[in-house]
């Protein structure tokens, strides 16, 4: 069983839903990402996707996109990404970690070497935002040799056809896209969510987690009750560019400000149980 | 190459192209293919599209034989395809009148577009005002300080015009920027890529729509010579003039193809733009492709005199071409560029864009290396009063 599966398997046994924080590796300044990846989870953090900053980052936001750029400006490449991962792990040998980027810099690695690296380093899973499974084959045979997760998103454009190509491809989790843009955007719609979310279901058993837009603790707590996971990126990432020069501030409060959604997510999933319990 | 049939049905041109993108694009870049496929056999959306290329643009473009300039050259006869007498002053608008009636057919009412030095923007505002389309068109910061009445042009369409102020607000980010908008707003909007690149089908229905360039060279140069052409020549930023001057004659080996890339500085110095001469292949902006990009496959920013060939990927297809062998490409750099703007302008009264004044510079040397019996078309894929601040600036002239 992989780390990401134990992982989920051992919330669902608690009636839990997954918290998965994302931060740009190297953001704002590299000797902050390690130490914050270890205080992310001692806040309550499942499972860490962390960033690999790309200069073109097509389906990201604006705040993120400024994130990767004040990584860029300290050199950060996909092997200092790696070593970051391997010096988490020296402390941390439960916490699964997803890498999200772009497929240029694994082109440039190569798909094996960036394999063997990264399950050499403690990586795994792998989320190649610009590689829909069209053209994932050769990266994703590459990926299962290295027993890495292959996530995959689904979007709300994705119709059936795509929910059965991606359900097939994928392993660890499904990501949904909660909403029609790019990370950080507005207006989330839980209803919707809860539906698409129901449609994917009849198509996988994996899990499935929601991100783009969760922000505020009341939106964790709503997606709590119908996703497997939640993702928070913007969110977090934004927290982080006020506190750009304060390098203190951001290990403290950026975990504070997950334990909140921890909680708010965490007391949702105990009423939704309870209520499950007192129907039965 | 005997009966070409790229791309393949995934959008491939060999190892390149294809579909790079995110999972909330790949279903609207299916409608727009299957919406494509169902026109592009369409007899009515044909004529519908021919007319306008005739009675809007002004079609057909002369091929005009520059005399004086073959003269002075000293070497093959030199044709010159007028690109530059469409409307609005460059080929750019042959895409954006295809695109604008797809996207009419496809119910689209809103168009967005990324533009580098605006032509690109210019082009797809004219058609938007045209259709009566709203427009929207995302252009570099830096950009937008270099080419002021580009942007007042846009403007006065129509068009709003939204500064991107990220990563080197140049033509790549507004590209990202454009595609942004497009994932977000993609039930009403249509996304006009100016070029041959981008996520499939994109790079071919560019090209399809440009290569009326080349299929009037095909009939026009019978008229001057009774034969087709030694050799081609356009430059390349991300290729859509190139593309739609060779497609045509992609079958006749007899007929070389030359690309001709910005080297600006110099490639030794690093402040170029020739992708395809100095790049290497990676993914960007949705296709495989060569590119500008550092050591861990972070794109580059790019230089050239020429904001129309100011860009680090170029369209598959010349990819594609390249390492086939099919075509050539070269690089000429910024002062080369100018003297050829300077040239054409003196000895024909024409005045070239810069970008196509990279074409001139190239078939110059080519001219005189092929000799006299030799015929080259050039195309000039659009006019030079654009450019007219950049090279006053660069003499040092202020108005």
């Amino acid at each position: 069983m992989s780390r990401i599966e134990q992982r989920f398997a051992a919330l669902r046994s608690q009636g839990r839903c997954a918290l998965i924080p994302y931060i740009a590796a190297g953001d704002p300044e590299p000797n902050i990402t390690v130490p914050l990846m270890h205080a992310l989870v001692r806040a309550g953090a499942d499972i860490i996707e962390l960033g690999v900053p790309f200069s073109d980052p097509m389906a990201d936001g604006p705040v993120i996109q400024r994130a990767a750029e004040r990584a860029l400006e300290h050199g950060i490449s996909l092997h200092q990404v790696l070593d970051m991962v391997r010096a988490f792990r020296t402390q941390d040998v439960t916490t699964p970690i997803v890498l999200m980027g772009y497929l240029n810099p694994v082109e440039v690695m190569g798909y094996e070497p960036f394999a063997a690296a990264a399950a050499a380093a403690g990586v795994d899973g792998v989320l190649t935002v610009d590689l829909p499974p069209e053209e994932a084959g050769s990266l994703k045979a590459t990926l299962a040799k290295h027993k890495l997760d292959a996530i995959y998103l689904l979007a709300p454009t994705s119709p059936p056809a795509r929910m059965r190509l991606i359900a097939g491809a994928a392993s660890g989790f499904i990501y949904y896209v909660s909403l029609r843009g790019v990370t950080g955007a507005s207006h989330l719609n839980v209803e919707e969510v809860a539906e698409r979310l129901a449609a994917i279901r009849t198509h996988t058993r994996l899990p499935l987690g929601v991100g783009f837009g969760i922000g505020t603790p009341e939106a964790a707590a709503a997606m709590a009750k119908i996703a497997d996971a939640v993702i928070v990126g913007s969110a977090i990432v934004r927290r982080m560019e006020d506190l750009v020069t304060q390098a203190d501030r951001i290990l403290t409060e950026v975990p504070g400000f997950l334990s909140g959604l921890r909680a708010a997510m965490d007391q949702a999933t105990v009423v939704a149980q309870a209520s499950r319990g007192a129907n039965r | 190459m005997k009966a070409y049939q790229l791309p393949d049905v995934h959008g491939h041109f060999g190892p390149y192209g294809g579909l790079f993108v995110s999972e909330t694009l790949m279903q609207p870049l299916t409608e727009l293919r299957e919406a494509y496929e169902r026109l592009r056999d369409d007899a009515m959306f044909q004529e519908e599209f021919a007319e306008d290329l005739r009675l809007y643009v002004g079609r057909p473009s002369p091929l005009y034989p520059a005399k004086r300039l073959t003269t002075q050259w000293g070497g093959a006869r030199v044709y010159l395809k007028r690109e530059d007498l469409n409307h609005t002053g460059a080929h750019k608008v042959n895409n954006t009148i295809g695109q604008a009636l797809l996207a009419r057919h496809m119910g689209k009412r809103r168009v967005i577009a990324e533009t580098g030095a605006g032509q690109h923007g210019v082009a797809t505002a004219t058609v938007a005002a045209r259709f009566g389309m709203q427009c929207v068109v995302y252009m570099g910061s830096e950009d937008i300080k270099r080419q002021a009445i580009n942007v007042y042009r846009m403007k006065l369409l129509g068009a709003e015009v939204v500064p991107v102020e990220s990563g080197s607000k140049t033509l790549k980010d507004a590209l990202n920027e454009a595609m942004r908008d497009w994932v977000t707003n993609v039930e009403n909007t249509f996304y006009i890529i100016g070029t041959v690149a981008g996520p499939h089908p994109y790079p071919m229905l560019v090209r399809d729509f440009q290569s009326v360039i080349g299929r009037e060279v095909r009939y026009q140069i019978m008229e001057f010579e009774g034969r087709l052409p030694d050799a081609l020549v356009a430059c390349v930023g991300g290729g859509s003039n190139a593309m739609g001057l060779f497609y045509p004659f992609l079958n006749d080996d007899e007929v070389a193809l030359y690309g001709v890339e910005a080297a600006g500085e110099g490639i030794e110095t690093g402040h170029h733009a020739a992708t395809l001469c100095a790049g290497r292949p990676g993914v960007l902006h949705g296709n495989r492709t060569y590119l500008l990009e550092t050591d861990d496959g972070q794109i580059v920013e790019t230089h050239s005199v020429s904001a129309g060939l100011d860009y680090p990927g170029v369209g598959p297809e010349h990819a594609y071409l390249k390492d086939a062998g099919r075509a050539k490409y070269a690089a000429i750099a910024d002062h080369e560029a100018l003297d050829a703007f300077h040239e054409l302008t003196r000895v024909e009264g024409i005045m070239p864009a810069l970008e196509s004044s990279h074409a001139l510079a190239y078939a110059k040397k080519l001219a005189r290396e092929l000799g006299r019996d030799k015929v080259i078309v050039v195309n000039l894929s659009g006019r030079g009063d654009k450019d007219i601040h950049t090279v006053a600036t660069l003499e040092g002239i202020r108005f």
